[in-house]
């Protein structure tokens, strides 16, 4: 257990690492995916189409196999930069077509005649879904994002893995392979450390819950 | 009185799916004239008036309100729809707003009036319908009539040239349903152009100019109300008001 003190800095700055692809990609996943969600509700056809699209592919695909196309195909594209930056977008694209259907769930669960007011004196789709159906959503879009939220978090790790390095998982493994410390401590470091993530994410959000359940 | 009519339907089709709900739809409404639509339950009342601001789109026929042909889907839809009223059978209020921000949030966000200017109208507009002293509440502690009214008021504060009413009364207690039809006959009184989906005989008598009556997507009488009542041409218009008025 003495690796735990001994190496505190390196999990520090893996522990900091992680946060960091986390919280890049939890602001990009939830702008991208209520954007996303948007277009699936949305009266124009291509708009709708490319929502579902998105969801299909990113749903269905491994991130590993996500992460890989944005690592290779992304320079394809002449876009270039660093590791920590594509597997922040790999995962970003990830989780929001999970967002987005979570959001999508939320639209759809507030009456249809809400919308319909709202178009009636004369708001634009835009104007109706931000100000009256998405803030009625919210209640019920919060526990389940808080799952795609936490799922991500735990999915930080492979990014990490992917070359990213330097996060938690990475630097644990690092710690194992490299400067033989025993396995089974040094996961329990690594545990703690998304541990430290994971469960104040899950009350913050039962506080949010509560708070949004309250609000009408 | 102009002569444009406020609302020109001309050889309107509608289905859903297989159901041909619409049967070349032919109305207009004047200016100022107040139009009670009857019929049985599924004769495509509700389709008629959600058609008038596009809320259900038509296969074929035009639709034209004040002289402007319905636009697509789009900027140029919001602004025809702020121009006309609509009031459902269920109010839709905006759950999460109070009575004052319901009636405030069109005027705001569309007309783009200022704040104060939006909440000065929407005052007099809770006044008007007679309960102003509800304004911070939300909709949900409201009862059904005073949510009804709050909604005719919401639908006011956007200045509509004409006003489309579905069942407003029918989802109503008893004991509420006139204070919503006196609200209702007091703005056909001051000139409003009204399209009123409505089962309440005694307001069509009142305050209509006008009676259609549907059946099966058709209109099948188009005609004063005294005559309508007393002298129903077609057997279909006969038989539903032997049925509602043996009630
Ligand atoms: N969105 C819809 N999809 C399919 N059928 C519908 C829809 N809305 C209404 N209908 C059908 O169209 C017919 C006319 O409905 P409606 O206009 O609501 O009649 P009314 O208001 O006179 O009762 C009914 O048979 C109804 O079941
Ligand atoms: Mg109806």
């Amino acid at each position: 257990m003495g690796v735990i003190v001994e190496q505190f800095p390196l999990y520090a700055q893996g522990f900091l690492q992680t946060l960091r692809i986390c919280l890049f990609s939890a602001v990009g996943a939830l702008v991208l995916g209520t954007i996303l969600a948007g277009f699936r509700v949305s009266p124009v056809p291509p708009l709708r189409m490319v929502g579902s699209a998105w969801v299909t592919v990113f749903r269905n695909t491994p991130l590993a196999v996500v992460l890989f196309a944005v690592a290779f195909g992304l320079p394809e594209l002449g876009v270039n930069g660093s590791y920590f930056y594509f597997g922040v977008i790999g995962l970003t694209f990830y989780t929001a077509a999970f967002v987005c259907e979570a959001v999508r769930s939320g639209i759809n669960s507030v009456s249809a005649g809400q919308a319909e007011a709202a178009r009636a004196i004369g708001l634009t789709f835009s104007q109706s879904l931000s100000l009256i159906v998405l803030p009625q959503a919210l209640r019920t879009v919060v526990p389940p994002l808080g799952s795609v939220i936490i799922a991500m978090i735990k999915n930080s790790a492979i990014v990490g893995a992917f070359g990213v390095g330097g996060d938690l998982f990475a630097n644990g493994v690092q710690l194992t392979s490299a400067q033989g410390y025993a396995a089974g401590a040094v996961l329990i470091g690594v545990l703690l450390g998304y541990l430290v993530l994971t469960i104040p994410g899950g009350i913050l959000l039962g506080v949010l819950e509560r708070k949004v359940s309250v609000a009408r | 009185m102009t002569n444009t009519p406020m609302i020109r339907m001309a050889s309107v089709d509608k289905h859903f799916g297989e159901l041909h709900v619409l049967r070349d739809i032919n109305l207009e409404v004047a200016s100022g004239q107040v139009v009670v639509v009857l019929g049985p339950s599924g004769s495509g009342k509700s389709t008629l008036c959600r058609t008038i601001n596009r809320l259900e789109p038509i296969d074929s026929g035009t639709i034209e309100v004040d002289g402007k042909e319905l636009p697509a889907e789009g900027k140029a839809l919001a602004a025809l729809r702020a121009d006309v009223g609509m009031v459902f059978q269920s109010f839709n209020l905006f759950a999460h707003k109070t009575i004052l921000e319901n009636v405030t949030l069109g005027p705001l966000k569309v007309r783009k009036a200022s704040k104060s200017d939006a909440e000065k109208n929407g005052l007099a507009l809770l006044e008007r319908v007679g309960i102003a002293n509800q304004r911070d509440k939300y909709p949900a502690q409201l009862s059904g009539g005073q949510q009804q009214r709050a909604a005719i008021a919401r639908a006011l504060a956007m200045k509509p040239k004409v006003m489309l009413f579905d069942e407003p009364t029918s989802a109503l207690d008893p004991e509420m349903v006139q204070e919503v039809l006196d609200v209702m006959t007091t703005l056909a009184a001051d000139g409003m152009t009204m399209l009123v989906v409505t089962h309440e005989m005694g307001f069509a008598r009142r305050a209509a100019h006008r009676v259609v009556f549907m059946s099966d997507g058709e209109i099948v009488e188009d005609a004063a109300p005294d005559a309508f009542f007393s002298s129903p041409t077609s057997d279909r218009a006969k038989d539903f008001l032997g049925k509602i008025l043996t009630h």
